[in-house]
């Protein structure tokens, strides 16, 4: 729940005025978890019945999970603010500012995810060092690449791009209004954007940036590409040491939707909590 | 005696529209000024010329001493200038309480305490002290308008800009906002007023300002304007508006 601080006031009739809005369909469960139960318990019934394959599959592919939900959460985390400040500089009045995240988007979603992230680990590393020889600079110079560092960084130039948009929309969305009333105030345009538009966009753009969540947990599995030892990439090796294609890819399938669906009940339930009616 | 508010030939487009076409206008300390004209008449352009919500194409305005020309002097003006919109526009992620706390607590500095205590004040003054933790959707048009208007107080103003305070209310709701409006002027607040209300203009105003195309056509105190209008356009507009 967004912080909201106690009010002063002990004449108000607090129980009777603090309820929210659409807050009366919060305490219900929401229904869909049942559906990330039964994929979790099939996960289970096929461990305990079928240790071979399917326990010793997962015990392979533990460590492919691990890198899948760093890359996903980190991804995630920096793609935010990035979104963030590529979505006021597409509303910014600056016109370089305006022309510079204008380009970055457009550029960045004319080329396919996985072109993006071979470029990063593949061509970028030698970039670097080619300008470190030309400006001199030993740490340049020297670089070597780091998949998972890469990776992340290709994410986060992406997934940017897009969240710059939906941070865009969401800021346009909020009337006009609020922005006047804060600045007639005397509140700066940051003062504005940050205590009364952003919080307010937020809301508005929490089911779409709950979507990009999931859609990017899906995609990291376009590291296993540039050798990562993803999810995808573990389950792979497994395959071709133990020739079982069945087993292995529909244990891999499950784990991702296991994840994705309770990504998709977390993003409920914060939808259905920060809910307000304007 | 120096104006508060000193307006100097104002040009303002929009696009081809010419919005105000050289608007001159000197407010007084203390006095209540109502504007009037029909729509697109650019009342509500003048109005917010004036706090530089819309910037004007060429001409001077002053308030305070202090000239609209830079970032800097608009923030330090709009500190000391309340504005009330036709849309309230509160905070409508915020409480009632939190909407007149926030700009005290970030621009004027204010303790919390300091400043929960200014906004009980002046929402007992408007006539709402037990909505303090209702979010704005919850509470009628006339209580945020009146909850709007309080919001601006609290940053002590000297100078308040109503833009069609009521046009966005029900009929029966339109009263109370009046009569906060109404105490305010008793209490010698400058107050830039547009409004279509005539029954307010007449009771609260010292001196009723005229517009239409982007100009003022006349100005006179509301006895004057309303028996005895001079020009032709605002005998044509006050008897479209005053006849029933």
């Amino acid at each position: 729940m967004l912080s909201r601080r106690k009010s002063v006031a002990p004449e108000a009739n607090q129980t009777e005025l603090r309820s929210i809005p659409g807050a009366e369909t919060y305490s219900r469960l929401d229904p869909w978890w049942w559906l990330v139960v039964l994929v979790a318990g099939l996960i289970a019934i096929l461990c305990i019945f079928q240790p071979d394959p399917y326990w010793r599959i997962v015990l392979f592919v533990r460590d492919g999970i691990r890198i899948t939900v760093i890359i996903t959460v980190v991804s995630f985390i920096l793609m935010l603010f990035v979104g963030m400040l590529g979505g006021l500089g597409r509303i910014s009045k600056n016109k370089a500012l305006n022309l510079i995240t204008t380009l970055y988007v457009e550029l960045v979603r004319g080329v396919p995810l996985l072109v993006q992230l071979i470029w990063w680990y593949f061509a970028a590393p030698v970039v670097i060092q080619q300008i470190g020889t030309w400006t001199g600079i030993p740490f340049l110079e020297n670089y070597r690449p780091n998949a998972l560092v890469l990776a992340i960084f290709g994410f986060v130039f992406c997934y940017g791009a897009y969240m710059s948009e939906i941070f865009r929309a969401g800021i346009q969305s909020i009337p006009k209004g609020q922005m006047e009333a804060a600045r007639s105030l005397g509140m700066s345009y940051f003062q504005a954007m940050r205590h009364v538009v952003l919080p307010q966009a937020v809301r508005v753009i929490l089911p779409p940036v709950g979507n990009e969540f999931i859609s990017l947990l899906k995609d990291s599995s376009l590291v296993s590409a540039v050798a990562l030892a993803d999810l995808t990439r573990r389950g792979r090796e497994f395959m071709s040491a133990n020739f079982n294609p069945i087993e292995t890819w529909t244990m891999i399938a499950l784990i991702y939707l296991v994840m994705t669906l309770f990504s998709a009940r977390i993003v409920n339930y914060i939808e259905r909590r920060t809910k307000f009616e304007r | 005696m120096e104006p508060i508010i000193h307006i100097e030939n104002i040009h303002k487009r929009f696009g081809k529209v010419h919005a105000l076409r050289g608007v001159s206008l000197q407010v007084q300390k203390g006095e209540v000024v109502v504007i009037v004209g029909p729509s697109g008449s650019g009342k509500s352009t003048l109005l917010r010329c004036i706090n530089r919500l819309e910037e004007y194409n060429s001409g001077k305005i002053t308030v305070d001493g202090i000239p609209l020309d830079n970032a800097q002097n608009i923030n330090a003006v709009r500190q000391e200038i309340g504005m009330v919109f036709q849309s309230f526009n509160l905070f409508s992620h915020m409480t009632v309480i939190e909407n007149l706390v926030l700009a005290q607590r970030i621009i004027r500095k204010r303790s919390r305490d300091e400043a929960h205590k200014i906004a009980l004040d002046l929402l007992k003054k408007v006539g709402i002290p037990e909505k303090i933790n209702a979010y704005p959707m919850q509470i009628s048009g006339g209580q945020q308008q009146r909850v709007a208007i309080a919001r601006a107080l609290a940053m002590n103003p000297r100078i308040m800009l109503f833009d069609e305070p009521t046009s966005a209310l029900d009929p029966e709701m339109i009263k109370e906002v009046l009569d906060v409006m109404m105490a305010l002027a008793k209490e010698g607040m400058t107050m830039v007023v547009v409004s279509h209300e005539m029954g307010f203009a007449r009771a609260a105003a010292n001196r009723i300002i005229f517009m239409d195309e982007g100009q003022i056509i006349e100005e006179a105190p509301p006895d004057q304007l309303f028996s005895n209008p001079k020009h032709e356009r605002t005998k044509r507009f006050l008897s479209k508006v005053l006849e029933h």
